[in-house]
């Protein structure tokens, strides 16, 4: 099948042009990284996690909302789906791929990486991390190909495959889960000391990626001959709403605890994010329009005729995706480190290389997507 | 002894670790009875054996005990001059990207719940700089996070750093809640002014903090700091009920660094 990838017209090979383009540039970047050290980035000895470590978060987010469009079909057997399971497969490779590559453009010394295989920890969040972001790749790669594969050639799929894909099912929380254990079970950090991170990045992640595969829907529809179908979209559309609204209760949960306990340890941070301390609040504005986005796409996705309405669907599906990028992709991160232990503000915002670097390994993660949702595509495309 | 003791205890406690580790992996990975066999005897785990400095100060659980009476600015400066020099930490300009092992802050910045109970009644002391370094803690959440063990403790306490195996990832800077560990953005060597070429030195994107003078207690003598603190600073077991510290301890108020946290710290601060 991966033939198919090699024959495209020159909308793709333009595409394909840009991305690597961009890749291009980042790996310059990262050369010139990997030579002068992590000064090349914003980071600092306060703020010591930037924008890489964001990226990733954000992205298993992306990754694990496959399972949105795979357990409706094989465990509540909703048929509709059929047509998009392997775009959110396929989805979830490239995201995976980029929360991969955000860790390992991050670290210190990245010819050590395998370390962490050599010297296994298993008290390490990290090492949980490894194992199931690792795990998780392969059953979407496998499971993705070989449905894709017996869709070609008309037959089923073979029953080891509905085993795997019934294991990617609960696997899929469980890598943002384990993410979220990352920050939350750390004792000096009061933005990120909270049981709700884990719920809080599922429900951001099952709007934001559904969010993302609308979106890329839309494209396909567009650009291709393939139809992911209208009934695919609107469910799609329902799932966003209900955890756009679930992930802004989640968010007043925290606020209300964070505010109302009163502890200085926890409230500093919010304080920093969303009103600035001692005039410092780079995120001021970013953090208020994260929220602001959040409140009004789910504004449009209640009311059912703007939901149905393609054009303000993807309104709000590019709000979604902006809003809780904002908020765990630019204010996660730096909130939970500023004020640092001793209460001083040192504030982090990401230099050139480190951006055109963060652009590459976007990039990288995009031509995966493209080139598996072009073999895909013609596949589906092939067989009507 | 030789400079390179230091590097041999690690390199014989790692040896053993990884001999577990490894076989670990491989019985979990292959569960061979061929490998049990070869593995099992366990005679591997001797074939390095160190040997310790017949001088070295011993103790079950180290500690540090300071005198926030004694200590002042200058007295922290010189400690901050005389530990950098000996272990090579580079002095770099740019403060976001500067290593420090010990440095000075604000009580009311390093004991920030201790608003109530002092600053209104001692402006004094909430104004004073004081001493902050790795607390050392008995729970400390670097080593549990740590995905490589490249942080871990020693038997007696002290937490360590192994920087050869260390991949820079940072967890462990996000887990200390005292800001205690610095990283490598760049390459230190042209920032050290004084080497000391009896200790190591590092390289770019690693992490590195206070290792509580591990090279100097091995060979007899106190951490550095200790010496050329006027009296400010002890050092000693705080397991012993009859050490120095433990007998300070008993005589005055003393109060640690987020006790709530449950880290459980081993510097101790005298009020």
């Amino acid at each position: 099948m991966f033939e198919k990838a090699l024959i495209g017209g020159k909308r793709y090979w333009s595409l394909i042009g840009v991305l690597l383009g961009l890749i291009f540039i980042a790996f310059i970047c990262y050369l010139w990284q990997l030579k002068v050290g992590l000064m090349l980035t914003g980071m600092s000895r306060d703020v010591s996690w930037g924008l890489y470590i964001a990226q990733f978060t954000y992205f298993v987010g992306v990754a694990a909302a496959a399972v949105m469009v795979v357990l409706p079909y094989y465990l509540h057997n909703y048929k509709a789906f059929e047509r998009i399971t392997i775009l959110g497969e396929f989805m979830a490779v490239g995201a995976v791929i980029m929360c991969m590559l955000f860790i390992f453009v991050d670290l210190g010394k990245p010819m050590r990486v395998f370390n962490i295989l050599l010297h296994p920890t298993f008290h390490s969040v990290i090492f949980w991390d490894m194992v199931v972001l690792s795990g998780y790749l392969l059953m979407n790669i496998i499971t993705g190909w070989m449905v894709l594969q017996s869709e070609k050639n008309d037959a089923a799929p073979p029953t080891w495959v509905k085993t795997l894909i019934y294991i990617a099912i609960p696997w899929a929380p469980l890598i943002h889960t384990v993410t979220a254990f990352l920050y939350s079970g750390l004792p000096g950090r009061g933005y990120w000391l909270t049981a709700i991170m884990a719920p809080r990045f599922l429900s951001s992640a099952f709007s934001s990626g559904p969010a993302f595969l609308i979106l890329l829907a839309l494209m396909i529809k567009k650009y291709t001959k393939f139809d992911p179908g209208r009934e695919q979209l609107q469910s799609l559309a329902k799932i966003v709403t209900y955890a756009i609204i679930v992930n802004l209760f989640f968010i007043a949960c925290e606020l209300f605890t964070v505010l109302y306990s009163n502890i200085p340890e926890h409230i500093q941070h919010i304080k920093y994010l969303f009103l600035g301390i001692d005039g410092y609040g780079k995120l001021i504005l970013w953090m208020w329009a994260s929220i602001i986005f959040m409140v009004l796409a789910s504004i449009l996705l209640i009311v059912p005729s703007f939901r149905k309405n393609e054009r303000i669907l993807s309104l709000a599906c590019g709000l979604i995706i902006v809003g809780t990028w904002l908020d765990k992709g630019l204010g996660l991160i730096s909130g939970g480190f500023i004020p640092n232990s001793f209460g001083h503000v040192v504030e982090y915002w990401p230099t050139a290389p480190e951006l055109l670097i963060t652009i590459g390994v976007w990039s990288t993660g995009l031509l995966i997507i493209t080139i598996l949702y072009k073999i895909a595509i013609s596949v589906k495309e092939e067989i009507g | 002894m030789s400079p390179g003791t230091r590097g041999e205890l690690i390199l014989s406690n790692i040896n053993k670790r990884e001999f577990l580790k490894i076989s670990g992996v491989l019985l979990f990975g292959l569960g061979s009875g061929a490998l049990l066999e070869v593995l099992s005897p366990g005679e591997a785990l001797n074939a390095e054996e160190y040997i310790a400095d017949p001088e070295a100060l011993k103790a079950n659980s180290w500690g540090m005990v300071i005198d926030l009476k004694i200590v002042n600015e200058k007295i922290i400066a010189r400690c901050i001059k005389q530990c950098h020099q000996i272990h090579n930490v580079p002095d770099i300009p740019d403060k976001k990207r500067e290593i420090k092992w010990i440095w000075g802050e604000l009580f009311k910045s390093v004991f920030p719940d201790k608003g109530f109970e002092y600053f209104n009644i001692r402006s004094d002391l909430g104004n004073k700089t004081i001493p902050v370094f790795c607390n050392h803690c008995k729970e400390p959440p670097c080593v549990r996070v740590c995905p490589t063990k490249a942080t871990f403790k020693r038997p007696d306490g002290i937490v360590m750093m192994d920087m050869h195996r260390c991949i820079g990832c940072r967890f462990c800077m996000a887990a200390c809640p005292y800001g205690s560990r610095s990283f490598n953005w760049m390459d230190p060597k042209p920032y050290i002014n004084d080497k000391n070429m009896e200790y190591p030195a590092r390289e770019k994107g690693v992490v590195e903090k206070c290792d509580f003078c591990v090279e100097r207690i091995d060979k007899g003598l106190q951490p550095a700091c200790v010496e050329v603190s006027e009296g400010s600073f002890h050092f000693g077991d705080l397991n012993n009920p009859e050490s120095e510290v433990v007998k300070l301890l008993r005589t005055r108020y003393t109060i640690r660094r987020k006790p709530e946290l449950g880290t459980v710290p081993q510097i101790y601060y005298l009020i």
